[in-house]
């Protein structure tokens, strides 16, 4: 006997689990859930957090001798991390000295992202004239070290707190202009960019519009990169005597001014080199982790064996 | 018959407990002849191919079956002997040459070393060469050993690669759509060598490929594969003669022939990914004979009018036959103005020529295909047409107007009305947007209709391409390449354009969805009225879709004239030989013995 019962239209799961790539924020998330990343987002929050509560709870004026102490006093009960070279105290000094790295640094990184991706982007969708005239003032800079080029800047500028900012941005913006121009010239030979043309767009609606949001890896790694070379460059130059004016704290001013007390107070020293590090170490794994995620690396097999499935399927 | 190779219950997951990726594969091939592997993207011949060699792509695992070469198991080798194996007992012949090939290597050497790796295998590595050399038509001279992949022409390259499996005299060779990519005359030639390889050394070969009509011609059994099962095997001329499985069916509905004018038949639907499976039949959701068992029960193999079938239902589907239409012929071109008139176009790349005075005219409503090779110019003509080639001279008009050059110099109205449709539809959808955005763009760019009035048509124009309205905030990736070129083809269709040009849509597309593509733009040409250019470098699929061809070769029109007639009285030499090299599947009536239902 057959069973009279009505074909069941096999149902498929239209809920298919994908990569979620399309969300804001979802390949960071998903970044920081690997090993590297945690460690980098962790390593990174703790000198944030060090720089942005530290100037509400230090236990003296950062600015203000401390009262009857000596110069590089050794770590003790009143001073934690000991007293400086103007017998001010350390601990106090380092929760206050980082903002203003931290701002200059986040400031410097996104005006490098703007300017540089502004010149890589037209240059490589425009090519021609503009391509040769933005690419060319991109090989002189470049053909300087990065901190004697923002140092040359500095000459000319001044040594204002903005200017270095500013003097630190450009010279980043040539090296974000080289990866963002390599990663346009792929995309503008894509059918989705002519189609957009045969549309009639603007070619800065093109770029805008259709070109910038397929670089939103590639510009997020740079900004991680980037802000890791801002935090070196701008604590070098607050070293070299280019950062806050004297009597302010800043942790590359500090182990410049701190440096002949080194056999006294290592601690002056070492503690603003080391959240310095931190944060340097901290952002560049993170971002590690995000390109590894962006590449697809540290996706699950399962995952891999599909994008390599669609790679054979795009090879067709 | 001995079997030289013989495969029982292969499996491939991906990871060592992960779902599998095919199944269940079993095959024996004897010497001297040839396995045709066919399928879809995604049914997992490739996989098969790989494992026959013990290899796998990253993620992938082999976890059971046996691939008895000679009688030893190749799974079941030691990494170094199974090393020794490969290149030696078992070669490869990859997709594309120009990528397999090492650029920074002559060919001589390259060959050679293939014999170095495996001392012993040859006697003589001199003499083997200039005798491999021959055998694959190439002259064994010192000039061409000496060349770099990059001196030779694809068919050459595709034959130095030939050489190189053949070179150790291996008892299996796997060839993975060794002929993708080339022309169909080299293609012809390239299987002409395969074949009598084979032959002369008593060689088993495995020729993987999602071209029916190549394999029908090369081999002698043929396995279907579908969401990683054989689904049917059998003799090569019972297959395809007499198709039982109803997917065998549906593909061989699907593949236009360039002799018979008949209505291709597309597959709805797409193929289940792995672990998507499901518990029985993994056709089912697209079978027009499933039943309510289709969906529980996994169907085992049943021999079946000399084939093994892999359906419940082969009993019963082998009593009735494949419906074959006849080709609907479309609405007649109407007379008057031609909608497109090209008058001696003349179009280079810097100053390499790419067209010379190419002149032809595209009625009211009528579709004008322009077949052509590889390098005949077709692509650029659509494009100078489109305005996105603009280094070109002559004249072309649209309904009496002339065309600005580039796109840049052309206005808004006219660029409205002549719409392109890419060839990839994996590139020409931007990935970061929805569907509903690459459809707004279009409109917002075109028209000031409201937000409302734009969102109204927009699902109007999924729902003409068989879209719902839920494919609005899906993105590109999450699409098939069916549907994302329908989504193509609604963006092209939404602001109501006059002419459709269509540059190769359906190559990038499995042969079962190229006809329902084809299907979908014949529908809407008649319903509205469009004046359409179909590009193409596949002659068979002409006749499916045009009421005229203009064939180019060498950028220069070799023949134009209606359909029928290119097709069945070809004039010109050149499209003789097209039409002669074009792989045809094997009528149904060619050695199939008849079976009674």
């Amino acid at each position: 006997m057959i069973v009279n019962a009505p074909v069941a239209p096999a149902a498929q799961p239209r809920h298919v689990r994908r990569i979620r790539r399309h969300k804001r924020g979802a390949m960071l998330w998903s970044a920081a859930r690997t090993p590297r990343g945690m460690i980098g987002l962790v390593l990174a929050s703790l000198v944030v957090l060090v720089a942005v509560i530290g100037p509400f709870v230090t236990p003296y004026s950062p600015d203000a001798n401390a009262p009857l102490a000596l110069d590089f006093a050794k770590p003790s009960a009143q001073f934690l991390l000991g007293t400086d070279v103007e017998a001010r105290d350390v601990l106090s000094r380092v929760l206050d000295g980082g903002w203003v790295l931290l701002i200059m640094a986040a400031c410097a990184t996104a005006l490098g992202i703007v300017g540089g991706a502004a010149a890589g982007v037209s240059a490589a969708y425009l090519r021609g004239a503009s391509d040769g005239i933005i690419m060319r003032t991109v090989d002189v800079i470049l053909s300087f070290p990065q901190l004697v080029f923002a140092l040359l800047l500095l000459s000319l500028l001044g040594p204002r707190l903005w200017l270095i900012t500013i003097a630190v941005g450009v010279s980043h913006a040539p090296q974000v202009a080289r990866v963002l121009r390599a990663a346009t010239l792929d995309l503008s030979e894509r059918d989705f960019v002519k189609a957009a043309e045969l549309q009639g767009m603007r070619p800065a609606k093109v770029m805008w519009k259709e070109i910038l949001p397929n670089l939103v890896s590639p510009l997020m790694v740079e900004a991680g990169l980037r802000l890791t070379y801002s935090t070196v460059i701008i604590a070098g130059l607050a070293f070299l005597g280019f950062g806050p004016p004297p009597p302010a704290a800043s942790w590359g001013t500090m182990i410049n001014e701190n440096r002949e007390g080194l056999a006294l107070n290592p601690w002056a020293v070492i503690v603003p080199a080391l959240l310095i590090a931190l944060l340097t170490i901290g952002t560049n794994t993170f971002t590690d982790a995000f390109a590894r995620v962006a590449i697809g690396i540290d996706r699950q097999p399962e995952e891999a064996a599909l994008i390599e499935n669609l790679g054979q399927e795009l090879g067709k | 018959m001995k079997h030289r190779l013989e495969v029982t219950g292969l499996e491939v997951r991906m990871g060592r407990s992960g779902p599998d990726v095919v199944r269940d594969i079993s095959f024996a091939v004897p010497a001297g002849e040839v396995l045709g592997l066919v399928g879809e993207s995604g049914s997992g011949k490739t996989t098969v191919a790989l494992a026959l060699l013990g290899h796998t792509r990253r993620g992938l695992r082999i976890t059971a079956g046996q691939v008895l070469l000679d009688g030893t198991d190749l799974l079941a080798l030691n990494p170094r002997d199974l090393r020794a194996a490969r290149g030696a007992r078992v070669s490869y012949v990859p997709q594309d040459p120009s990528s397999a090939l090492n650029p920074t290597l002559r060919v001589g050497t390259q060959i050679r070393e293939v014999m170095r790796v495996h001392p012993g295998a040859v006697a003589s590595a001199g003499d083997r060469m200039a005798e491999v050399m021959r055998e694959v038509r190439l002259d064994p001279t010192p000039e061409m050993l000496r060349r770099y992949p990059h001196q030779l022409s694809g068919g050459q390259q595709q034959r130095i690669a030939l050489a190189m499996a053949f070179a150790c005299r291996p008892s299996l060779i796997v060839l993975d759509e060794p002929t993708t990519g080339l022309d169909v005359t080299t293609q012809r030639h390239v299987l002409d060598t395969v074949r009598s390889l084979c032959r002369s050394h008593g060689v088993a070969a495995v020729y993987v490929s999602h071209d029916l009509a190549v394999v029908s011609g090369l081999v002698s059994d043929v396995a279907v594969m579908y969401a990683g099962r054989v689904v049917e095997i059998g003799p090569v001329a019972r297959l395809f003669g007499e198709p039982v499985h109803p997917y065998t069916r549906g593909l061989i509905g699907a593949v236009p022939s360039p002799e018979r004018a008949e209505a291709l038949t597309g597959i709805d639907g797409q193929q289940p990914r792995p672990g998507r499976r499901g518990a029985g039949c993994s056709f089912a959701a697209r079978c027009g004979y499933a039943i309510a068992d289709c969906t529980t029960i996994a169907p085992e193999q049943v021999t079946v009018a000399g084939r093994s079938v892999r359906c419940l239902r082969a009993q019963d589907i082998q009593a009735t036959h494949p419906q074959r239409l006849p080709a609907v012929t479309g609405p007649p071109a109407v007379a008057g103005t031609p909608t497109l008139s090209v008058r001696g176009v003349t179009a280079s790349y810097g100053s390499t020529p790419a067209l010379s005075g190419i002149s032809l005219e595209v009625p009211p409503r009528g579709c004008v295909a322009v077949v052509g090779e590889s390098g005949s110019g077709k692509t650029t003509f659509a494009r100078c047409v489109a305005g996105l080639h603009s280094n070109w001279t002559g004249e072309i008009t649209l309904q009496g107007t002339r065309l600005a050059h580039g796109a840049r110099q052309r206005d808004k109205d006219v660029l409205r009305r002549v719409q392109y449709i890419f060839q990839n539809p994996y590139t020409s959808l931007n990935p970061r947007k929805t569907v509903g955005q690459i459809i707004d763009q279009q409109l917002k760019q075109f028209t000031g209709l409201s937000r409302r009035d734009r969102s109204a048509r927009a699902v109007g124009v999924l729902e003409d391409v068989s879209l719902g309205p839920d494919f609005l905030s899906r993105y590109p990736d999450q699409l098939s390449g069916g549907e994302r070129q329908r989504v193509a083809i609604a963006r092209a269709l939404v602001v109501q354009p006059e002419l459709l040009i269509c540059d190769e849509v359906t190559s990038s597309l499995d042969v079962s969805v190229q006809a329902i593509i084809v299907g979908l733009l014949r529908r809407i040409q008649a319903e509205r009225h469009l004046a359409m250019i179909f590009i193409t470098h596949n002659l068979a699929l002409v006749r499916s879709i045009a009421q005229s061809a203009v064939v180019l070769h060498q950028g220069t029109v070799a023949e134009s004239g209606p359909v029928e007639q290119i097709l069945e009285h070809p004039a010109n030499p050149y499209t003789q030989r097209l039409m002669e090299d074009v792989p045809k599947l094997r009528p149904p009536s060619s050695g199939a013995r008849a079976s009674t239902g």
